[in-house]
């Protein structure tokens, strides 16, 4: 990175730091940060979509589909996120591999079983076995997100349910009176006042999202939590130009100060998005708002 | 959001075009923690003796090949279900795992397994010995009288020694060597474990033609004496 780097084992404390901190695999943790920060970013809506989706399944009319929503919610609930995470992404990964043969290759004549392996012919693996290495590795987050998506989705389906069920029944009879149709009632007068019942189970959820990415490494992505242990780790001086002892500690402590650090801005945004829902609301912390700016 | 989009798009085009040829491309899957047969350099690239084997044995075998890094914990499974098409990871063939994958022919002698300890007056026989979970070691420890404690990386394994979790560690003798050479508080015991016979190349069963070309590759780097340059180099036990 610094000119001054070329041979690190003559230089000394903070030029030697500043050499040992930008090794290239070092920009892989940092480039690793990023990684979670945009799981975070697409994850975090499309479980909210999920989750919405799973709610509004589970108390609708038709029987089936609430069946499926009830179904969705209860089985990923239920299931530890480790074994979710370790059975569910290779199953996952088969089912597209699986359809995509069919598809493609109806000839194939031999089963796609064969003892322990898992055979598909080679126009449907996904991705192509010759495509490029960051086409695996973007597969790779894709698949995560979609398995992060549809855990979160179960747990915010639950808060959304429970949302939903919160708002008071006076203001949907009142819709009614007024002549709106179930949707209208659904859209215009639920769904705009369930949020700030929902937003307190919501945040939990987006804390514990954001713990769980370490998880990430049960799927292939390289987190930084799987980067903090393979810098940290002791390096002889054989195998590397900057030999140390076992220094995870320093690793895993910023780590703690880069989740402790993330956690409380999100717990002030998440504040400041609780107020404005609660602005104009039935409910105590609405009446206080509005006996304040009184 | 726009990257999202950029990338499903490319995905889309990928998934879109057809090839004939699957095995255009090797992948081989390591470790990448486990020096000096595999681990990531200050480039974070895979590096040392199998990184120099493989690469070898590719060019011998004209096949592309392109290096995965995957935990030790499911580098079988990713196998078998089509991820990469080679294990490369300092990984012994045993009869138990023959029975889920198939192996090369033996690319280093069988390495004999060494322990790590804090001193030399430690109790093997009903202590507690740390190993990586999965390997041949951890088995072996298993059955004996001491007490196991698995650790998921290697790494973690030699700090439960240091810190006083575990009494010793047992591993292959060729990767506890360099940390007993640089490290003065720990030291490798006397006693040493005849386990394993050797390591090889991991192939799912149903890929013979790609384990006999590498077997092939292999077989030629023993002959031309290449592979004991490299033996030597990387201090990974004994030559052929």
């Amino acid at each position: 990175m610094f000119s001054f780097c070329t041979d690190p084992a003559s230089l000394e404390g903070a030029k030697w730091l500043s050499c040992y901190l930008t090794t290239v695999k070092h920009m892989s943790m940092y480039y690793a940060v990023v990684t979670v920060l945009l799981l975070l970013a697409i994850t975090a809506p499309t479980a909210l979509a999920f989750g919405f989706v799973g709610a509004s399944a589970a108390r609708s009319q038709i029987a089936p589909l609430r069946w499926v929503g009830k179904t969705y919610i209860a089985v990923v609930r239920g299931i530890p996120d480790i074994a979710f995470f370790l059975f569910f992404v290779i199953a996952l990964d088969q089912a597209f591999e699986y359809i995509r043969h069919r598809i493609k290759c109806p000839d194939w004549e031999e089963p796609v079983r064969q003892g322990n392996d898992f055979i598909v012919c080679t126009a449907a693996k996904l991705p192509l076995g010759n495509s490029p290495q960051w086409m695996h590795e973007t597969y790779g987050f894709m698949l995560a997100v979609l398995t992060f998506a549809i855990v979160f989705g179960a747990f915010a389906a639950n808060v959304l349910f429970g949302a939903m069920r919160a708002v008071p029944k006076g203001q949907l009879e009142t819709a009614e009176a007024y002549g709106m149709s179930r949707g209208q009632t659904f859209w215009r007068v639920l769904v705009p006042q369930m949020w700030v019942y929902a937003l307190p189970g919501l945040s939990n959820l987006w804390m514990v999202l954001i713990k769980a990415t370490p998880l990430l490494f049960l799927l292939g992505v390289e987190d930084i939590v799987y980067w903090a242990r393979e810098l940290g780790g002791a390096k002889q001086p054989q195998f590397t130009e900057y030999p140390h002892p076992d220094w995870r500690m320093w690793y895993f402590a910023a780590l703690l100060i880069f989740y402790l650090c993330f956690t409380k801005v999100s717990e002030v945004v998440l504040d400041r998005i609780m107020a404005k829902l609660t602005h104009g609301q039935a409910t105590a912390a609405g009446e206080a708002q509005r006996k304040a700016a009184a | 959001m726009k990257n999202l989009v950029l990338t499903t798009a490319a995905l889309a085009v990928a998934g879109s075009m057809t090839f004939a040829d699957g095995h255009s491309v090797v992948r081989l899957g390591t470790e990448g923690a486990y020096p000096p047969y595999n681990f990531l350099n200050d480039d974070g690239e895979v590096d040392g003796f199998e990184r120099e084997v493989g690469d070898e044995l590719c060019a011998r075998a004209e096949l592309t090949c392109e290096w995965v890094t995957n935990e030790w914990d499911s580098i079988i499974p990713n196998l078998v279900s089509g991820n990469y098409d080679v294990i490369i990871a300092g990984m012994s063939i045993t009869d138990e795992r023959d029975e889920v994958i198939d192996f090369s022919e033996a690319y280093t002698q069988p390495d004999p397994s060494a322990y790590l300890a804090l001193s030399a007056d430690v109790d093997l026989a009903g202590g507690v010995v740390a190993a990586q979970t999965g390997t041949i070691q951890a088995a072996f420890v298993a059955n004996t009288g001491a007490t196991l404690l698995e650790f998921a990386t290697p790494d973690e394994t030699v700090a439960a020694v240091k810190a006083g979790e575990a009494d010793a560690v047992l591993a292959d003798k060729s990767f506890l060597q360099p940390i007993a050479d640089a490290d003065g508080e720990v030291m490798l015991l006397e006693q040493e474990e005849l386990i394993g016979g050797g390591v090889g190349l991991g192939v799912r069963e149903s890929d013979g033609e790609l384990r006999d070309a590498l077997s092939a590759a292999i077989a030629s780097m023993k002959a031309d004496g290449s592979l004991n340059v490299l033996i030597e180099k990387w201090g990974v036990g004994a030559a052929f």
